[in-house]
């Protein structure tokens, strides 16, 4: 079984995130199509930490033995890596977005130019 | 817009006449459909100009909208429906028109039914006024999973306004200044009118709805399917409900 103190902590470091993440909504820096995947990490480990007998049944079912909280390491590097894929995505499109728009804006420049 | 000479005279509405009119339509990839829907639009009214915002459209649809008289405004490459329509508000917005009507470039909007949601607007009832498919007129079909989605949709609104709307993502609508102000300032990204629609409440801005029919779509498909109108059904569930702690945006100052 995890240790008390961890389950509590990880638990109130979990809630910090879910928090933090709707002040960011809220305030306007994050924007809800790129705060879905990180809602879903902050839930996801709320549930793990604070749900101990969850978090031991599904320790044993991947044959963790002896300290069930390495799979709330597990889970949650797994969400760090699907975070930043999604990121890794989003950047890619900005980059090919930011090209066209440089393109644009010097091509109407130098036909502004040639007018004057 | 140019004023050619018509085969029959239009009638439109003295107040109607009066106002600085535009329409406002967003179209991506809609070259088979735009046309019509520009021709539709100058038989309702010959006196309303039109802005087509072209969504990083990979076909002719800026060009044909131009050589229908509209006004085309290029967006560079697609920024969704939400952008593509604040664009159009924008440019309402900075040339001081005074009404402005919504009609998508796709064709399911029939322009002859305008003089309906235009109604209110002029008589000073409502601000803004959305065509909605469920109140009152019949004949819209659409798939089961769709359909849930509305529902729960027009629940959650109804809830958050205090007032019973049916049909939270209508694109067809009435604008007056003020809203056209509003909106010109903030719109939402992704599923604008459901999210307008609260915001428009919160500014205490007048709504209402009036029944309308829509078109099938005659040409393409809708870009919106079953397994992306659950992703889109999360994130708009959850901009409403973050929506609910934030403060209001002023809206644009009109400057002397």
């Amino acid at each position: 079984m995890t240790p008390l103190k961890i389950s509590i902590a990880a638990t109130l470091a979990s809630l910090v995130l879910v928090v933090v993440v709707f002040e960011l909504i809220r305030s306007r820096r994050l924007r809800e199509r790129y705060a879905l995947l990180w809602l879903l990490t902050g839930v996801v480990l709320v549930v793990l930490s604070a749900w101990r007998g969850g978090l031991n049944t599904i320790a044993g079912w991947l044959g963790v033995r002896g300290y069930p909280p390495a799979v709330l390491f597990a889970v949650g590097l797994l969400f760090v890596i699907l975070v930043l894929l999604h990121y890794s995505t989003v950047i890619s499109r900005l980059t090919d977005q930011n090209v066209v728009l440089a393109q644009r804006l010097a091509l109407l420049e130098a036909k502004l130019r040639e007018r004057g | 817009m140019s004023t050619d000479v018509r085969e029959r005279p239009v009638v439109v509405d003295e107040r109607l006449r009066a106002l600085r009119r535009i329409a406002i339509v967003p179209a991506m990839n809609e070259e088979p459909n735009i046309g019509r829907v520009l021709e539709e639009l100058r038989a309702f009214d010959p006196g309303l100009e039109v802005v087509v915002v072209s969504d990083g459209s990979t076909d002719r649809t800026a060009e044909v909208a131009e050589a229908h008289g509209a006004h085309a405004i290029r967006l560079p490459f697609n920024l969704g429906i939400g952008g593509a329509v604040q664009t159009g508000f924008r440019y309402a917005w900075e040339n001081g028109f005074e009404l402005a009507v919504r009609v998508d470039g796709d064709g399911q909007h029939d322009p002859s039914q305008l003089d309906r949601v235009i109604a209110p607007v002029l008589a000073d009832e409502a601000d803004i006024v959305v065509g909605s498919r469920f109140a009152g007129a019949e004949g819209y079909r659409s798939s089961a999973t769709r359909r849930i989605g509305i529902r729960i949709l027009a629940w959650v609104v109804s809830a958050i306004a205090r007032q019973r709307v049916t049909d939270t993502t209508s694109g067809f609508q009435a604008l007056n200044r003020r809203a056209i102000a509003l909106f010109a300032a903030d719109y939402p990204h992704d599923y604008p009118e459901v999210e307008g629609m609260v915001m428009t409440i919160k500014h205490r801005l007048r709504l209402q709805e009036v029944g309308v029919t829509m078109r099938e779509r005659e040409h393409g498909r809708s870009s919106i399917g079953a397994a992306a109108s659950v992703y889109y059904m999360a994130k708009v569930l959850l901009a409403l409900f973050v929506g609910l702690f934030r403060r209001n945006v002023v809206p644009l100052e009109e400057k002397e």
